[in-house]
């Protein structure tokens, strides 16, 4: 008899019971997607014998990871597509990928010129050619660049004061914080300072590469990887450790650097952790003390992104936000909003994006909250193109409802 | 009793010897009947490694088996290139082996004896032996690598039958051969019971040919005839998914369980050797020291197959023969036997082909033929090593799956992978018919349906070895409520659908419970939430 039965990304273990096909948010929308049975385990199988039964659908899955979140053997399903992709997949990346998945490269050309990018890709003549010419979706609102990175006004106005606390972490603020939406980060440094926390930069911090991975980039996201997981040893070995603000930078962290890049982690992962996680740890052991503002009050929704069901760590942040008082929060049904990262962007998606998405802006309208909560970047883009209603991440709620001198003095050494 | 029409010759036995001889003398114009009791390849050709013999494992000790094997590799790659997959093999030497006897000076010897044989044998080093195969194991310090394959047995017994059908042969599955029609020391024909209709008819011809494997002793008893038979049972395991894609064995004296087969997408490591009572062949089970031995020993070959899911464990019998030469009938042959029972026993019109194995058996329908050609004063050469089989003609997937308009599926691919160059009889016409019944192994809707009208399937077993339908890794939990209705819809009853389905599990679950532990338990479990059975067969739906 055998002790145990175990095999890569444990597709052996698969019982064909088809939950995953259930809960596949691709599958309902797109019948040219097999779903993440077949082309997970069942195709794992075939591909073994003969390259030849590698199946060019694989590229619908939008690596939401709901399979793997529902599987009760615990079969990495989205990580054997991913992985097939790289692996089978012999078509090298369009114009179109590289530029979506290169957040980092794009970012600061883009950020250069900020004002001029933005009106431009406003523009319906320039989205029209952006679709015809690049197969990026003309329907699509475009993420704003902002003409002052957050790591050029972190250095000019806030790392000068940091070694002044007692306590300190490293923060991973990831390609959107950086350059499309420095308020996110500059909300995190306040609340951080205000709890008592100097804030640090990675040094040489990439992109955390989920953008590369799925569009085929393998060997750029590899080095990528690499040189931050060297920067997070050091920051550990420092005795800080990392802070992340987006769900899917995290989960690449922790998750798809030793599975699909094959990059270990191990020795720091258990030092990498959310903000959510963090901060509402620290609050319940009384580590930090929070101070409220006085007669603050809203109606939020909140939406749980596809990476957090995968990390489960969506309990930590409705638990923060239920602790603030005047928090009036709707936890919303569990469901994909199809964006994906740069999956919606492409012309080809953009339809079956929007449907997956139709549970969810359907909970959102009936809601009627002054916002969404939600971790993650690229939801905010597409709950706010859909519906209209603003989406706020924790971070940036928590900077708004505390009283941040109050907390300041409270948890000055 | 009605008397059927005449034949020229009556073949006896649906496996790979009766269906190979059945082509031959299809070929060679003779009108032939061809019965099997079962379905084909449901004896020894169907419970085998499918291993395409090199012949390598024979050199040391038997040069004549050794180049038969390596004669009928090329012939058969050749002819039956659908069936057939070029996977390479591996010889490979363990510490443990240098031990006992067996190393580096014996490799060297062996090296000499394939090379004698005409096998291309080769020693490589053990990093390269690694790098040509990731799964062996690493402690090796030698290889050879030889021509070794795999080949479905399923598909090459379906071949030859077909073509002996395309060829005018009759072929009566599900017939039993009750006893011999006989006039003095004449055999004139047999007796056959239909065994779902319990009807019983006599066929004449002048020769019949007894290919009925280890069964072929009972068949010449009632001749009056001895053939010395040993019933060797060898037992095997299929793993879950491919481990290996080169076929690997141990270079050293033959022992149990020293060769893992990659065939289609599962491995299967054997074999076993016992002697078993000739009434244990009809019912075999695999018993636990034997699935021990075999894991034991398939983990020295690569040991990765310690954490593997095993699916299921079977068991085949080999029709061992005693030689004539020697009276105490202690000396076995592994060889070819024909058998003139006029000559030997003195009974005219009646040939015994046995012995052998899987790889020979179109070298042992072609002696057979021969012989029987003799009798008959039919002088037409030999055809069969030079005529690829039907779907053969060019079989390989790469090719046979652009023959498809637009897209390919899953299921249009795994077609073609199976059926070869004859995927085009397969018509995939509505949107239904592309469907996957099968997810685990790619079956679709319009191969079950072609099946049916082609390939003469009855139940789902024999839809089984025609399409690879319940063999994967779920052992049909998920696809053979499904199968069964398609099936039984197909064959125009749709009321059979629950017998067909329960019938088919009861198979699969004796081949679980042998190895039914961890995940294969779990799916036994799941399996039985699914299909709850109550007699008379009813099944839920899910």
């Amino acid at each position: 008899m055998q002790e145990r039965n175990i095999s890569a990304n444990n597709f052996e273990q698969c019982q064909k019971c088809s939950l995953c096909e259930t809960v596949c948010p691709v599958m309902a929308n797109n019948p040219d997607y097999a779903g993440p049975k077949r082309s997970g385990p069942d195709g794992e199988r075939y591909r073994l014998k003969n390259g030849i039964f590698y199946e060019d659908s694989l590229k619908y899955c939008l690596n939401c990871k709901r399979c793997e979140v529902a599987c009760p053997s615990g079969v990495r399903i989205a990580d054997l597509i991913q992985q097939a992709r790289i692996d089978f997949n012999t078509k090298p990346p369009k114009l179109r990928d590289v530029m979506l998945a290169s957040t980092d490269q794009m970012g600061p050309v883009a950020g250069a010129f900020a004002p001029i990018v933005n009106f431009t890709l406003g523009l319906s003549p320039v989205k029209s050619v952006l679709d015809f010419a690049m197969g990026i979706d003309h329907r699509r609102t475009l993420p704003k660049y902002s003409s002052e990175t957050f790591v050029h006004w972190f250095k000019k106005n806030a790392a000068a004061s940091q070694d002044g606390f007692k306590k300190h972490i490293s923060y991973f603020h990831g390609c959107y914080a950086n350059y499309n939406y420095p308020q996110l980060a500059k909300d995190f440094v306040a609340v951080m300072n205000a709890f008592g926390y100097g804030v640090h930069l990675i040094d040489g911090e990439r992109c955390c590469g989920v953008a590369k991975i799925a569009n085929g980039m393998i060997n750029a996201a590899t080095r990528d990887a690499k040189i931050n997981m060297g920067a997070f040893r050091k920051s550990v070995s420092e005795g800080r450790d990392i802070i992340t603000v987006s769900t899917t930078c995290t989960m690449t962290l922790l998750e798809e650097y030793p599975e699909l890049l094959k990059v270990g982690n191990d020795d720091v992962k258990e030092h990498i952790s959310l903000f959510e996680k963090f901060i509402y740890k620290a609050i319940s052991s009384g580590e930090v003390k929070p101070v409220w503002k006085e007669g603050w009050k809203a109606k939020a929704a909140y939406h749980c992104p596809c990476h957090q069901e995968r990390l489960g760590q969506g309990i930590f942040t409705t638990e923060l936000l239920k602790m603030i008082p005047g928090m009036e929060l709707t936890e919303l049904e569990s469901n994909c909003c199809g964006i994906a990262g740069t999956y919606g962007f492409k012309k080809e998606n953009y339809k079956v994006s929007q449907l997956i998405g139709k549970p969810l802006f359907d909970d959102i309208a009936a809601a009627k909250p002054d916002f969404v909560a939600c971790e993650c970047e690229t939801c905010k883009w597409q709950i706010e193109m859909s519906t209209g209603v603003p989406v706020k991440n924790p971070v940036s709620i928590l900077a708004g409802a505390l009283d941040l001198e109050k907390t300041s003095e409270l948890n000055r050494p | 009793m009605p008397v059927k029409n005449e034949f020229d010759v009556i073949i006896i036995g649906g496996g790979i010897t009766g269906a190979g001889t059945a082509r031959d003398c299809a070929m060679r114009g003779l009108r032939v009947l061809l019965i099997e009791r079962h379905d084909i390849a449901t004896g020894a050709t169907g419970r085998n490694h499918g291993l395409l013999h090199s012949g390598a494992r024979y050199a040391v000790k038997d040069s004549e088996s050794a180049e038969e094997c390596i004669r009928e590799n090329k012939i058969l790659r050749n002819i039956a290139s659908n069936c057939v997959e070029d996977t390479g093999g591996l010889f490979i030497t363990l510490p443990e082996d240098e031990e006992a006897g067996f190393g580096l000076d014996y490799q060297k010897k062996f090296i000499e004896a394939c090379q004698k044989a005409g096998i291309d044998a080769k020693a490589i080093s053990p990093s390269d032996a690694k790098a040509m195969e990731p799964s062996v194991n690493p402690s090796l310090i030698g290889a050879v690598v030889v021509p070794d394959g795999s080949v479905d047995p399923f598909r090459l017994c379906t071949a030859n039958v077909t073509d002996a059908a395309m060829h005018g042969a009759k072929v009566l599955v599900y017939t039993q051969f009750l006893d011999f029609i006989r006039e003095g020391d004449t055999i004139l024909g047999v007796k056959v019971l239909d065994t779902r209709t319990g009807q019983e008819s006599e066929y004449r011809a002048p020769v019949t040919v007894n290919a009925a494997g280890i069964w072929g002793h009972g068949v010449a008893q009632k001749a009056g005839i001895h053939i010395g038979m040993y019933p060797a049972k060898g037992a095997l395991l299929v793993f879950g998914h491919r481990v290996n894609n080169v076929v690997i064995n141990r270079c050293r004296k033959s022992a149990d369980g020293d060769i893992l087969v990659p065939g289609d997408s599962v491995t299967v490591i054997g074999t076993t050797s016992t002697k078993v009572p000739f009434e244990e062949c009809d019912n075999m089970e695999v018993t636990p020291e034997e699935v021990s031995l075999l894991l034991r020993e398939g983990c020295a070959l690569c040991p990765a197959l310690a954490s593997t899911r095993i699916l299921r464990a079977y068991a085949g019998v080999r029709p061992l023969v005693a030689d004539d030469s020697d009276p105490s009938g202690r000396s076995i042959s592994r060889g070819i036997v024909c058998l003139d029972h006029e000559t030997r026993d003195g009974v005219k019109g009646f040939v015994s082909i046995t012995g052998g194995k899987l790889m020979t058996y179109r070298l042992m329908a072609e002696l057979a033929t021969d012989l029987v050609c003799r009798k008959l004063g039919v002088t037409k050469a030999c055809a069969t090593a030079d005529t690829p089989l039907p779907g053969s003609v060019d079989g390989r997937i790469e090719t046979v799956s652009k023959r498809f308009e637009g897209k390919v599926s899953a299921g249009q691919k795994g077609a073609a992978g199976r059926q070869g160059d004859l995927v085009g009889k397969i018509k995939f016409a509505t949107p239904e018919d592309k469907q996957l019944v099968c997810e685990c192994e790619n079956v679709t809707l319009a191969e079950i349906k072609y099946a049916v009208s082609e390939l003469g399937v009855r139940n789902l077993e024999d839809l089984r070895r025609r399409t690879r339908v319940g063999m994967g890794t779920c052992q049909g939990t998920l696809c053979i409520r499904k199968a069964a209705k398609a099936l039984a819809i197909a064959l125009g009853d749709p009321s059979l659908a629950p017998k067909l389905a329960a019938d088919y599990l009861d198979e699969r679950w004796k081949g679980m419970r042998s190895v039914g532990w961890g995940d294969t338990l779990r799916e036994m479990e799941f399996m039985q939430r699914v299909y709850k059975f109550e007699k008379p067969y009813s099944y839920d739906e899910i």
